[in-house]
């Protein structure tokens, strides 16, 4: 199908993104990579009025170093993240994550910050983001602001973005020490969503694991993170029991959806074993 | 309407398009470029996939402003029947394909790949080529002819003899 | 051959014989470069584009519709609705009256008062592009008085039930039995039940399932004066120039139907659909060409579905594991109307439910049932992957409950090499084969022993991913169909098939073929037949199909019969070609007929060498005709028709080993091999292409596929988001091979091999998931085998229950949020 006529426009600086944005009227949608947008679109289940394309933004593009901290511009498409030496260097959990999104040629056009902002709880980039503590900065109409992804996921496709705002960057604290990483997805074919996904870093120290981070992906409308087994992980031994153990509260606190691919029930024992999956890799057990 | 130009297979073309024009259909309905073909509405199949400044990506969703200033690379650019693409034989020789509909965008998400990874083992082709849907072949024939033409393409293979 | 010979004294090599060589397909040059003829492709001047307004609710009076705002949309040209093509549009046809009494409610085109599943077209737009007609489907205003949804076809069987047509007594449609005490093909069914020792009866679900040819539907109709010609991408011109006049009036004759290129059709598009004739309505009311391509989401939901029924299987047997008897209850779920063959395509399947194995008695009895869904027809297979699936399973059941080995309990009933041909209890004449062999190879392909010791590891070592083993030796009736049969069973057509061949003055020659290929391989394979039959070469001959004024007859493609009829009408034709060109040879060498004989496309004079005359000569003799003989017709071109006697029944083995992962339900092939016995072989690299891709689709249905409603009678598996087609990273590397047992029925030798892969597989892949976790109480797991059913039969027992219908997350249209959908989570509202 076609989409539904729209205004286009296409900024190349993030202040005329800001003003495009704010020049758009009541119906305005922000597009990154349009590999979400433009097939909803197609459907109609979307009929924005005007379209700012941020295509042409060069500075929201790329990967750099900030002192204790990546940069990772909004428009760097998925291809650009998996090949970024940064990225593989100081942040491979995004790496990991993001091979498994979609296929080749969607990771070609979709961006990073794309994901982030559609927030769908599907998406694979929103969990790893909440687990590697990495932070929003945004830009509006009032300046820049710098929102932790804690607080940037508010609901389903709903992020804490005001009208009028654009993802322009996301900080993510380099991993310092002795960290493992896993991404570890389950879905029924290759290029589907996540029916559920689990994103973890461990830190190991002496035999004992001192520190792991788990993101869990589509346990709710919004990406979570695993408190409990966290807890119960941090100081644990680097044994398979005792990561068995700790994954069992993994779904601790979650109400995942019920859908045609997983109940709910099910979303819960597979954030358990996934859990378990992805802190065992990580931990290089 | 915006004006855009683009330059598809070796030659440039402006045209004045509605900014909803998706570039698929840019290039099958403005330029005639019909040997790329739309399966889906959702991005899934990968019939539509072509080059977009050298990388596969599905012109379904790529609107045709986007591509404004672009190199477009279709099936029709590749290769033509007198000169085929080591991944265009190696389909026919392999029997990739059966009604073809899927082969266009299948052929150009192979290239892409062998661009990356020049020597795919079977299951590399098989996640390389996740993102196009194939009905009739069961795949196995189009990972064959991968591997082939990755074989020619690289200069390290015996041509496997074809009959016509 | 560049062998210096000297003709005098060598006679001429033979050449090489073209059946049996795996020749490059001669499609394939411009379907690899995009030069392409697609329906959608084709732009006449003039031409407007068709778009559909489709119900959005599943059972509905249509108590007002406002088109005024869609009729003054920039770029519309017409809007009409039901009404308006009421006296006009005919009904749908059913070709097939499967007993007497069916009831057929009939079918428009567009509703005209009432709606009976979500898509139906309601009104049409036409418009000077595609987009504007898109856009003002939206400004169509259809007030909906609903009705009950009639989703569940065991409900809609019952006495009392939500009607979905309300001038009907009931949802049934019609019920058909074959019982083979009453056909004389078998003993009393009810009384081997009472004898039996042992009876295991099963409900089995083969889920509904959508074509999902890559290729959406699409038709091009250009009106010239009273005719008309119509591009669809339609696997049956033929038939649908036969149908599609009965149904407008438009005559037969002014109407031409041509097949373009087709991608792909698995029955999908053997139809005559809704969408055609609306097109060519639309294009005799304006005068104008008009186009109409549906979308994918659109081919999802209002496309014919496939597959559909609800089985309750009992078999009978002793305590040695004799079959004494196998008793067959169906409910088919036909959706809302009975289209082309929705009401035969169950019934296809009565008779090979007793598969290879021999059966004293057997009862079949069938109920089409109405439900407001889209309506189902023919999918690759067409009812006899049901069947082969139920008696497959409960083979599986029956082996379980007798504690005997799944292949010895085969081996002990099926039909030996040496008993062929084999009258089955349902009345089938099996032509050849011989399954023990197949067996055996395909066991040797696989590596069964170690896979079985692996199997035991993984037991004992309560290895949470289990190894299962899965059989199905299979057979199948295809080849459709000997005409008289068609008769018997009330089809409403015949099964012969056409072909001419001319003899061009160059030297060159036309094959034209009645069977329209959509991805077959015809042109190449039809090459190969005359080659070998005429002597010509394999590049000399171009084969023409698809275009009801050059291939004026034929009956098109489906149910595996275009090599076994329309192939063989091709030999035919050759022979009569050669029959002609004797008679001219014989004039031209001055030699008595009987002293000819033709060899390698050569006429010669027995026991004179160096003599003799190339048919391509005798082409070019009667051509320029100065030299003829006086009794006949300067011509040696020649029509044959074939019409076979028996149906060809392929063969094979398939051996699925699976690995399950209780901790999660994921199941996983890990091996697939398979031996199939299609007969004589033409073209192996065609054959072993059919293969592969009907086992893709019959693993599709086992692990992936399934169309879901929700309890409105939403269609939940709208787009290839939620509709899983696999992809190459979800399916197996296949090991194929092939036994040679020769078709009596057709001069090839030939049995079909488009449908076998699919029909066979299906019930292997389950076959082996349940041996992965029998072990663990599990008996039965629901089809598609997604992960959640796995893990629930594993964990809390039964079959793993209903999907929920929920919509995912790639359907969260409702919302007013902005919605996601998409193949990725990619990119979007930044």
């Amino acid at each position: 199908m076609i989409p539904a006529p729209f205004e286009y426009v296409r900024p190349t600086t993030v202040e005329e993104a800001v003003q495009a944005v704010a020049e758009g009227g009541d119906d305005v949608k922000i597009m990154a990579g349009g590999q979400s947008l433009i097939p909803v679109m197609r459907l109609r289940l979307a009929a924005p009025e005007t379209i700012v394309d941020l295509g042409r933004v060069a500075e929201m593009r790329g990967v750099r170093e900030d002192g204790d901290a990546l940069v990772i511009g909004a428009m760097t498409t998925h291809a650009e993240v998996i090949a970024d030496p940064l990225i593989a260097q100081h942040a491979r959990l995004i790496a990991e994550a993001t091979e498994t999104v979609a296929d080749r040629q969607t990771r070609r056009r979709g961006t990073f910050g794309g994901a982030l902002a559609h927030a769908d709880p599907a998406g694979d980039l929103p969990s790893v983001a909440l687990a590697l503590d990495a932070e929003m900065v945004v830009a509006g109409p009032e300046g820049r602001r710098t929102v932790p992804a804690r607080e940037f996921f508010v609901d389903y496709l709903t992020t804490a973005l005001d009208e009028g705002e654009v993802l322009v960057e996301i900080r993510v604290p380099k991993l310092a020490g002795d960290w493992g990483v896993r991404y570890e997805k389950f879905n029924r074919v290759a290029q589907a969503w996540s029916i559920v996904a689990v994103a973890a870093a461990v830190r190991r120290e002496n035999g004992h694991i001192a520190e792991a981070r788990i993101g869990l992906t589509n346990m709710g409308p919004v990406p979570l993170r695993a408190p409990a087994t966290e807890a119960a992980l941090a100081g644990a031994s680097a044994s398979p029991d005792a990561v068995a153990a700790a994954a069992r509260s993994a779904a601790e606190g979650t109400s995942p959806s019920s859908d045609l691919n997983a109940q709910a029930d099910y979303r819960q024992h597979l954030a358990q074993v996934l859990t378990r999956r992805a802190v065992a890799t990580a931990a290089g057990l | 309407m915006t004006r855009v130009s683009m330059r598809v297979d070796g030659v440039t073309y402006t045209d004045e398009v509605e900014p909803r024009t998706l570039l698929v259909h840019h290039l099958r309905e403005a330029l005639g470029k019909v040997g790329t073909v739309v399966g889906c509405d959702t991005s899934n199949c990968g019939a539509c996939t072509v080059h977009l400044d050298g990388q596969a990506v599905k012109s379904c969703t790529v609107l045709a402003v986007q591509a404004d200033g672009a190199e477009v690379t279709t099936i029709e650019g590749i290769g033509s029947t007198d000169a085929l693409h080591p991944v265009q034989k190696a389909f026919h020789e392999q029997h990739g394909l059966q009604c073809g509909f899927c082969t266009p965008g299948m052929i150009m998400a192979s290239i892409d790949l062998l661009k990356e990874n020049p020597s795919p083992s079977e299951d590399e082709v098989r996640e390389g080529i996740e993102g196009n849907l194939c009905r009739c072949t069961g795949y196995q024939n189009i990972v064959r002819a991968v591997q082939q033409a990755a074989r020619e393409m690289s200069g390290t293979s015996e041509t496997l003899g074809a009959q016509s | 051959m560049t062998v210096t010979e000297d003709p005098a004294t060598t006679a001429p090599s033979a050449p090489e014989k073209e059946i049996g060589q795996a020749r490059r397909r001669k499609e394939d040059a411009h379907l690899i470069t995009g030069e392409t003829t697609w329906t959608d492709n084709m732009v006449l001047p003039g031409m407007l584009h068709m778009a559909l307004v489709r119900s959005p609710v599943a059972h509905a009076r249509i108590t007002a519709i406002d088109v005024s705002a869609a009729r003054e949309a920039p770029g519309v040209v017409a809007v009409l609705t039901g009404q308006d093509v009421a006296e006009e549009q005919g009904s749908i046809p059913s070709a097939w009256q499967v007993t007497p009494d069916m009831v057929n409610p009939g079918h428009p085109s567009l509703a005209v008062d009432q709606v009976n599943h979500v898509g139906e077209a309601v009104a049409l737009i036409v418009a000077r592009s595609r987009a504007a007609a898109t856009d003002a489907i939206e400004l169509v205003d259809v007030d909906y008085d609903t009705l009950p949804p009639v989703l569940d076809v065991e409900e809609a069987a019952k006495e009392g039930a939500d009607l979905v047509h309300s001038h009907l007594s009931s949802n049934t449609s019609y019920h058909f039995v074959f019982d083979a005490g009453e056909a004389g093909t078998g003993s009393d069914t009810e009384q081997a039940f009472a004898d039996a020792d042992v009876v295991v009866s099963r409900r089995f679900v083969n889920q509904r399932l959508i074509p999902a040819f890559m290729e959406p539907r699409s038709v091009v109709v250009q009106p010239v004066g009273d005719s008309f010609t119509m591009w669809s991408a339609t696997q049956i011109p033929h038939i649908l120039r036969v149908m599609a006049a009965m149904v407008t009036g438009i005559p037969e004759h002014k109407l031409r139907v041509i097949a373009p290129d087709v991608g792909g059709g698995f029955g999908g598009k053997l139809q005559v659909n809704p969408e055609e004739i609306l097109a060519l309505l639309v294009a005799r009311r304006l005068g104008k060409p008009v186009k109409w391509t549906e979308t994918r989401s659109e081919s999802l939901m209002a496309a014919h579905h496939g597959r559909d029924q609800v089985q309750y299987i009992d078999i009978a047997a002793d305590r040695e594991g004799n079959v004494k008897g196998l008793r067959v209850r169906l409910l088919a779920d036909m959706g809302a109307y009975l289209r082309l063959i929705t009401a035969g395509t169950p019934a296809l399947g009565a008779f090979m439910f007793p598969g290879i194995y021999k059966f004293p008695a057997y009862r079949f009895e069938l109920d089409g049932v109405f439900t407001t869904k889209t309506p189902t027809d023919a999918y690759r297979g067409a009812g006899r992957p049901e069947a082969t699936f139920a008696i497959e399973r409960i083979m599986d059941e029956l082996a379980v409950e007798l504690g005997m080995d799944p292949l010895e309990l085969r081996r002990k009933n099926w039909i030996d090499a040496e008993e062929f041909p084999f009258t089955t209890v349902a009345g089938l004449e099996y032509d050849s084969g011989d399954y023990d062999t197949a067996t055996r190879r395909a066991l040797e392909l696989i590596g069964y022993d170690e896979l079985r010791e692996e199997q035991r590891r993984r037991r004992e070592s309560g290895d949470p991913v289990q190894l299962g083993i899965g059989f199905s030796t299979f057979t199948e009736m295809c080849g459709i169909a000997p005409s008289r049969v068609l008769g018997s069973l009330s089809f409403g057509s015949g099964g012969w098939e056409h072909a001419t061949i001319r003899m061009l003055p160059t030297g060159k020659v036309e094959v034209v073929t009645g069977s329209t290929p959509h991805g077959q391989g015809h042109e190449t394979a039809w090459s190969q037949l005359v080659a070998d039959r005429l002597g010509v070469p394999f590049e000399d001959i171009e084969v023409l199909h698809g275009d009801t004024a050059i291939a004026s007859r034929g009956l098109d493609t489906y149910g595996s019969r275009s090599l076994v009829v329309g192939g063989a009408a091709v030999v035919r034709a050759a022979d009569k070609v050669i029959a002609k060109a004797r008679k001219v040879a014989a004039h031209l060498l001055e030699a008595s007929e009987d002293d000819l004989e033709f060899d390698g496309g050569r006429f010669s004079v027995r026991g004179t060498p160096g003599t003799g005359m190339a048919i391509q000569e005798i082409a070019l003799a009667v051509f320029t005709a100065h030299n003829y003989p006086e009794d006949i017709e300067p011509t040696i071109d020649a029509d044959a028709a074939f019409d076979p006697v028996n149906f060809s029944f392929p063969h094979g083995t398939h051996i699925c080993a699976m690995e399950v992962d209780t901790e999660t339900g994921f199941v996983k092939i890990r091996k697939y091999a398979c031996v199939d016995d299609v007969g004589t072989i033409v073209n192996p690299l065609i054959v072993e292409g059919q293969i592969h891709g009907g086992l893709a689709q019959g693993i599709a249905q086992a692990l992936y596929e399934e169309a879901v409603y929700d309890a409105d009678g939403n269609l939940t598996t709208g787009t290839f988001v939620d509709y899983l087609v696999p992809s190459a990273a979800d399916l197996p590397h296949f090991d194929t091979d092939n036994t040679v047992h020769v078709a009596p029925g057709n001069p090839i030798g030939a049995k079909g091999v488009g449908e076998a892969g699919c029909i066979a597989s299906t019930p292997a892949v389950v076959n082996a998931a349940l041996d992965a976790v029998r072990h663990l109480g599990v008996r039965d797991i629901r089809m598609p085998l997604t992960p959640e059913r796995v893990w629930r039969a594993v964990h809390e027992g039964g079959d793993g229950g209903d999907r929920a219908t929920a919509k995912t997350n790639a359907q969260g249209a409702e919302s007013a949020q902005a919605p996601s959908t998409g193949t990725s989570s990619t990119g979007g509202a930044l």
